[in-house]
């Protein structure tokens, strides 16, 4: 369950999402593991408490997994909400890992979801396969 | 789970207050929160929180400096105590690195206490987590109390009741009035850094 992770294995993390999703039009991207734990975060996260931002969305995937649960579902692989100006997407990375996508409304959500999917296939194997 | 990044040299462990309602978790985490520097805590975060009842978790982050070379980052995290939100408790508790059990020193939460205890011996069995091996401290909280009208447990009895084969650290403590409060983090730090680092670099 614990993770350790090498210069090489973060830097490899950093380009995969500075070119798949950041190029696309976020605005910043997170992952985080799902107890919590910050891995990475890139972008411009300018007075954006990303630590918070961390814990929080890893209890929200988790409640949301209970939901889930309640009808029939093993768990949700995306979760997305929608402000005035800002949006928020939720990818689930493997089995212990969640990716947090910050993008405005001039972004689209089509191309956020196949950036993200992609990337995922990247990071699970940087992460260690089925975490 | 604990996270090691390694082009920091930085670790990041979860450490989880946990025991009965109204036993003080709450009142240790926001203690800790007045009394640190901005240096060292983070935005501290309480959420959905009815009257002073956690419904979900409190959250304080902590940067504890550096020990043998690598930064601690430590989160803090309360569960609701009360034994209705038990499908919440396990949810904070998933990937829990380190524990402080808050026990209430008030006579009438005896029982209270004990159950609590057996029922974080359970949720942590359920995730494969042996309450024998995962770094733990008790805190006998509400020690401010002793001398007032109200009959409180002595902390024999305590330790009777909760730390008897256990046999963990413990620390009499008053979360109101920050009595041991530190001491209880710095202990529970202490023992997650150190089980987290051997877990993980002597793979
Ligand atoms: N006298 C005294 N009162 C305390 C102490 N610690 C907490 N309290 C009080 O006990 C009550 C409950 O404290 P909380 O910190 O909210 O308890 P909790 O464990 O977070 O409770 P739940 O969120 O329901 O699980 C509050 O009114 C606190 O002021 C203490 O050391 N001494
Ligand atoms: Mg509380």
């Amino acid at each position: 369950m614990d993770l350790v992770l090498s210069k090489e294995s973060i830097d490899n993390i950093i380009s995969a999402l500075d070119e798949d999703v950041l190029r696309a039009g976020a605005d910043c991207v997170l992952l985080v593991d799902r107890s919590g734990n910050l891995i990475v975060n890139r972008g411009d996260p300018a007075n954006l408490d990303v630590v918070a931002l961390a814990a929080l969305s890893a209890a929200n995937f988790g409640a949301t997994a209970e939901i889930a649960k309640l009808i029939g579902e093993d768990d949700f692989a995306l979760l997305f909400h929608k402000g005035k100006n800002e949006n928020i997407h939720f990818t689930k990375v493997g089995k212990g890992f969640i990716l947090i996508t910050l993008f405005g409304k001039d972004v689209s959500l089509g191309l956020i979801r196949l950036n993200t999917a992609r990337v995922t296939d990247t990071l699970i194997p940087i992460l260690g396969g089925e975490l | 789970m604990s996270f090691i990044d390694l082009s920091k040299n930085e670790v990041q462990c979860k450490i989880v207050f946990y025991g009965p309602g109204r036993g003080g978790k709450t009142t240790n985490l926001l203690y800790l929160h007045q009394a640190m520097t901005d240096s060292v805590r983070g935005k501290m975060v309480t959420i959905d929180t009815k009257g002073d009842r956690t419904l979900f978790f409190d959250f304080l982050p902590l940067a504890l400096g550096q020990i043998q070379g690598l930064s601690i980052k430590i989160q803090l995290y309360t569960v609701p105590g009360q034994v209705m939100y038990n499908a919440t408790r396990k949810l904070v508790l998933k990937g829990v690195d380190g524990i402080v059990f808050v026990a209430d020193s008030l006579k009438v939460q005896k029982e209270k206490n004990v159950e609590s205890l057996e029922n974080l011996r359970q949720n942590l069995a359920e995730d494969n987590v042996d309450i024998n091996e995962i770094p733990l401290v008790l805190q006998y909280n509400k020690r401010d109390l002793g001398g007032s009208n109200i009959p409180i447990l002595s902390v024999e009895e305590m330790q009777e009741d909760m730390n008897k084969e256990l046999q963990v650290p413990w620390f009499s403590g008053s979360a109101l009035k920050g009595d041991g409060v530190f001491e209880t983090l710095r202990e529970i730090s202490k023992v997650t850094v150190k089980y987290v680092s051997r877990k993980l670099l002597s793979r």
